[in-house]
């Protein structure tokens, strides 16, 4: 019955749409399968354990963490945010395209400018609703949920895809750990510029989007 | 015990108005260092790039902040600490899928998903790698998870060993995750998390804008992945 070797996605699955503890779930996931597989407990232990050492290097980016941490202490993220302060007289959606670009070139440099509460909250939004509320008068509840909504999601294109373009990130160390495991030679360099031009794809389709937004309410609220 | 110190507002503050755009130089250090380090001492390996860049980075932030020699330790703890269980997740997932391999899991979704694709259709089997790798993604909340299931059940026997970029399929495939990330409510702390800190009329608010986007990007990952890894 080689259906059953399916076991451990099935768990992996389960564990986490219920929200069990991560590692516990994958731990398990992995035990399970190797059961099934007809493994040896010895085995088993085994190839996770010389698994996780030789991917070791997936946990690489911790090493990067000191340096970020004493630049956010030095006003990293402040300075950010007067950064786009800064930004006068732009349209709802020509400033989540820009907002979208600084975040996507920020998460490429591994950069932490960015983040629901610390950016999306206190300062995109507000931005974003204020430039439309400036341009329209009063907006509908429904507009603004929907500003909310772009806003957030430029948070997130800028942070998911433009982050394997830093050679430390651990989506790219992730890659070329599964990868370097099943024996095929890549390193975290191939895989951070092979990262590139889907980010820079990430911001054009963003950009346009944004844009798009922005003839959408034109065509709501029309001329004022 | 050392407790996490994390700065109050009024410190960064100060020290922004003390530095100005300063303390941007060293991340982008860390960056272009990481980056020049392995293209010109390839002796090294990009591995060994991360680190060293890492430390060149904490030289430049050294000689512009110079800070106390425990700063920068207290710094990248609570850093540590705030990364949480997520940071020992890649390893962990990287393991898991070698078992995966040893026990033959990637043989039985394979076989299964033979039965969906026509042989000899690559195109087809980059489409059904990436909309797999966003619908995993979607199920699981976690675009890592789905990436080692995904890449070894079909990445491998039906676009790598058949001749693809391995490079190209695994970029773009964890790329493609998150496509689904993006439409998913399990992803929870980008998705929903920042719905309630908004404070949207719906909960889904954020989900709704962003699946135009996840789609697009989607269909444009199935292309660029066939026209660069073929």
């Amino acid at each position: 019955m080689e259906i059953i070797k399916l076991i451990g996605v099935v768990i992996v699955i389960v564990g986490f749409v219920l929200k069990f503890d991560t590692l516990a779930v994958v731990v398990v996931a992995g035990l399970a399968t190797g059961l099934v597989g007809g493994m040896s407990i010895i085995d088993i232990l085994s190839t996770l354990g010389n698994s996780f050492l030789t991917n070791r290097t997936a946990t690489l980016f911790v090493l990067t963490l000191p340096v970020i941490g004493l630049c956010e202490r030095m006003g990293l993220k402040d300075k950010a945010v007067d950064l786009i302060k800064s930004i006068k007289g732009a349209t709802t959606g020509r400033l989540l395209a820009i907002w979208q670009t600084v975040r996507t070139i920020c998460s490429a440099f591994s950069l932490r400018i960015g983040g629901h509460p610390q950016f999306i909250r206190p300062l995109i939004n507000p931005m974003a609703q204020a430039a439309a509320v400036a341009q329209y008068g009063e907006i509908d509840e429904k507009t603004e949920d929907q500003i909310k909504g772009m806003a957030a999601g430029t948070e997130n294109y800028g942070n998911f895809f433009a982050q394997n373009c830093f050679m430390g990130s651990s989506g790219t160390l992730l890659i070329v750990s599964t990868l370097t495991e099943q024996g095929y030679n890549v390193t975290a360099l191939d895989i951070a510029g092979q990262s590139v031009p889907i980010a820079v794809i990430s911001v054009v389709v963003g950009v346009a989007y944004a844009l798009l937004f922005d003839q959408i309410l034109k065509k709501r609220f029309g001329k004022n | 015990m050392t407790k996490s110190d994390v700065p109050s507002a009024e410190e960064t503050r100060s020290n922004a108005d003390k530095y100005g755009y300063k303390p941007f130089i060293p991340p982008i250090t860390l960056a272009l260092a990481a980056v020049i380090v392995a293209t010109v001492f390839t002796n090294l390996g990009s591995n060994n790039a991360i680190g060293v860049s890492a430390v060149i980075a904490l030289i430049v932030a050294f000689i512009l902040f110079k800070p106390k020699a425990d700063t920068p330790i207290k710094d990248g703890t609570r850093m540590l600490d705030s990364v949480g269980v997520t940071g020992i997740l890649p390893q962990v997932l990287a393991a898991l899928g070698s078992l995966f391999t040893a026990a033959g899991v990637g043989d039985v979704i394979a076989s299964g998903v033979s039965a969906v694709i026509p042989a000899d259709n690559l195109f087809v089997a980059t489409a059904v790698y990436c909309i797999a790798m966003a619908m995993f993604t979607m199920i699981m909340g976690n675009g890592f998870a789905a990436f080692s299931v995904i890449t070894v059940g079909i990445g491998i026997p039906f676009l790598i060993a058949q001749g693809a970029n391995p490079v190209v399929v695994g970029a773009l495939g964890l790329t493609a995750g998150y496509c689904g990330t993006l439409m998913t409510p399990m992803a929870a702390n980008f998705n929903i998390m920042p719905a309630a800190l908004l404070e949207t009329k719906s909960k889904y608010a954020i989900i709704f804008a962003q699946v135009p986007m996840a789609l697009i990007m989607l269909v444009i990952h199935i292309f660029l992945m066939y026209f660069l890894a073929f």
